[in-house]
């Protein structure tokens, strides 16, 4: 398989405290990966540093064979990264057509003057985004609430418009912080079964923050954990189950000997 | 009244645009009378209001589609009138054409608008609010000063006048520039044809890839960023946009004066104007047109002419500010999205006070 993205020895630091600490990270093109770890990780600081908010402070990031870091977040998404936030972000007082349709920005080419004059090109042109991003919504689980302004949407639905709005971007990289926080097991089990539709229908390549290990577990091809900054394990979801490491940086090292004696 | 709303309402809406135009054409005829009869210059004072309107739109762009707090506002207008008065004041020898000038007036302010913008619109929120404050206190400073651009305090006069014959021809007006050009109708005709202008930038900006953008990064700045809005970017458009409104409407007001000086640009015509789009509703094109003749009426003609008379003991100039100031105050208490909101902004203040899940289906149609 192609790699899509490389991060190579990434740091940032902010004054004294080290956020991430010279990390090595690979991604497979239309794979799921997880990236987990105890509050206070960098998990976010890195997806922060992948989409461009922050410049890391030492190494580089290659994303589809060029070279990304201290792009600003606009550019990236142009080349095909886009995200969804752990605390949702929609433009509230926009309805749920009109927030895919940002994501659809770039990708469209009225200026200031042909948004005046409208010529035939730009009503044709809108006309065709707004029917791709009615698909999205219709895509995403959202037949029917086009109209309805983000702000008055359900939570769950909220997150999958989120997920539609970057699918508007056309990403070949995605990236979800917690996409099941705050959801009951039912729209968690959904959201699990959509994610893996991304990847097969969409071909997309997905990155994953989530702190529900029974979906990580379940939907990753590859988990990465991380404590302090610094990666302490990768590999497929059974390995990371047994690694000591990760056990240790979760429940501590007193937690692992009982349970080495109760093994 | 309810029978007139009633009859108004099932009127197509052809008809009822070309009633409304009709309306505005043959206004001058209906103030004519009123002017003979009160000396209060009705229609020098709509014409004021117009410009206003126009001002006000172009405010309307920055501080109500984009979300940027623009304190000193006037000093666009300033640039367009000093542009105006730089390009036909006599003594430049440059003395250009109305038509002419007027676009380059515009184009100039948009250009200061980039400008001013380039640096300072990577600041957000309060910063900014600061950065255009000083703004609009160094532009009227500079005119003042820059004696030998400007001449200083004493202004410019004459300014240029539109020239054309034939709209003397039509109108019967004795032959020269000055008569065209200090005729209240003349002028409410061309000030008419800059508001349509206006307007209708602003409605297709509203509607348009570049008006969601602007909206979006008055939403979250970040996020729209993250969905591919380059924000600096689409923040001085709306800036050199709304100053090219400024500019155009700083020329035409200058010409129609005659001439300018310092201080007819000052700090309290930016608050009057943010005053404008505020009570009319932030961000509603037809709310602005229909605030901004209200309250330039009201300043214009209701506090500055009407009410000294009924009242003359009191000195009303001074009170003038504490009138708008508890008009703000009391609109923001009991109707916080203006007086005259866009739809979009009653809907989205309806589905505020809707409990989350009834609230889709309501829109969903109850399935």
């Amino acid at each position: 398989m192609a790699t899509l993205l490389e991060a190579n020895g990434v740091s940032k630091r902010f004054g004294g405290l080290v956020a991430v600490d010279t990390l090595d990270y690979t991604l497979e093109t239309q794979s799921i990966n997880s990236i987990i770890g105890p509050n206070g990780a960098g998990k976010t600081t890195f997806f922060n540093v992948v989409t461009g908010f922050y410049k890391p402070t030492t190494g580089a990031v290659v994303f589809d064979g060029g070279e990304i870091s201290g792009m600003r977040p606009n550019r990236l998404t142009h080349i095909g990264i886009a995200r969804t936030f752990q605390t949702i972000r929609l433009f509230n007082n926009l309805t749920a057509v009109e927030n895919v349709l940002i994501g659809m920005h770039h990708r469209l080419k009225a200026g200031w003057f042909g948004s005046i004059l409208k010529p035939k090109w730009v009503r044709e042109e809108e006309a065709q985004a707004r029917a791709e991003a009615v698909a999205l919504l219709d895509y995403v689980g959202l037949k029917g609430y086009e109209e309805v302004f983000a702000k008055g949407l359900p939570y769950g639905l909220q997150r999958r418009l989120e997920i539609a709005r970057a699918l508007g971007t056309q990403p070949k990289l995605l990236l979800l912080d917690e996409p099941t926080a705050g959801m009951n097991p039912n729209e968690t089990q959904d959201m699990v079964v959509f994610i893996r539709r991304l990847r097969d229908e969409r071909g997309l390549t997905i990155l994953l923050i989530e702190h529900d290990m029974q979906v990580v577990m379940n939907i990753s091809d590859k988990v990465t954990v991380l404590d302090y900054g610094q990666k302490i394990a990768e590999g497929l979801p059974i390995e990371i189950q047994r690694n000591e490491r990760v056990i240790e940086a979760y429940l501590g090292r007193r937690a692992l000997e009982v349970l080495k004696h109760v093994g | 009244m309810q029978s007139f709303v009633n009859v108004w309402s099932r009127t197509p809406l052809r008809a009822r645009w070309l009633i409304f135009a009709f309306l505005v054409v043959v206004l001058p005829l209906g103030t004519y009378p009123i002017e003979r009869a009160t000396n209060f210059g009705l229609l020098t004072q709509i014409n004021r209001a117009l410009i206003f309107v126009v001002l006000a739109l172009g405010l309307n762009i920055v501080v109500g589609f984009a979300g940027l707090l623009d304190l000193g506002y006037a000093a666009f207008f300033a640039i367009g009138a000093y542009a105006f008065g730089i390009l036909t004041w006599p003594p430049h020898g440059i003395e250009l054409t109305f038509l002419l000038a007027i676009w380059l007036c515009a184009g100039v302010a948009s250009i200061f608008g980039i400008i001013v913008g380039s640096p300072t619109l990577r600041l957000r929120g309060d910063y900014l609010a600061i950065v255009t404050l000083a703004f609009g206190e160094i532009i009227p400073t500079a005119a003042r000063n820059l004696r030998g651009i400007t001449n200083g305090s004493q202004g410019m006069v004459p300014l240029g006048k539109p020239n054309w014959g034939v709209i003397e021809a039509v109108f019967r007006l004795e032959p020269g520039r000055l008569a065209v050009g200090v005729d209240p109708n003349f002028w409410y005709y061309v000030i008419v044809l800059l508001v349509v202008l206006v307007l209708f930038a602003s409605l297709r900006l509203d509607k348009s890839r570049l008006g969601r953008a602007w909206k979006a990064i008055r939403e979250d700045e970040t996020a729209a960023d993250f969905m591919g809005v380059d924000p600096i970017r689409t923040k001085l458009l709306a800036f050199s946009i709304g100053a090219s409104f400024s500019g155009l409407a700083g020329a035409v007001f200058a010409s129609m004066l005659g001439f300018i000086s310092p201080d007819q640009f000052r700090f309290q015509t930016s608050i009057f104007l943010l005053i404008i789009v505020v009570l009319s509703g932030l961000g509603s094109v037809w709310g602005v047109l229909l605030g901004g003749l209200i309250l330039s009426l009201f300043d214009g003609l209701f506090l500055a002419q009407i009410l000294p008379e009924l009242l003359p003991d009191v000195d009303i100039q001074s009170l003038r500010w504490i009138f708008f100031g508890v008009g703000l105050i009391v609109i923001m208490i009991f109707r916080p999205q203006g007086l005259f909101p866009r739809r979009e902004a009653v809907r989205a203040a309806e589905a505020d006070k809707l409990p989350l899940d009834l609230q889709a289906t309501a829109v969903k149609g109850g399935d």
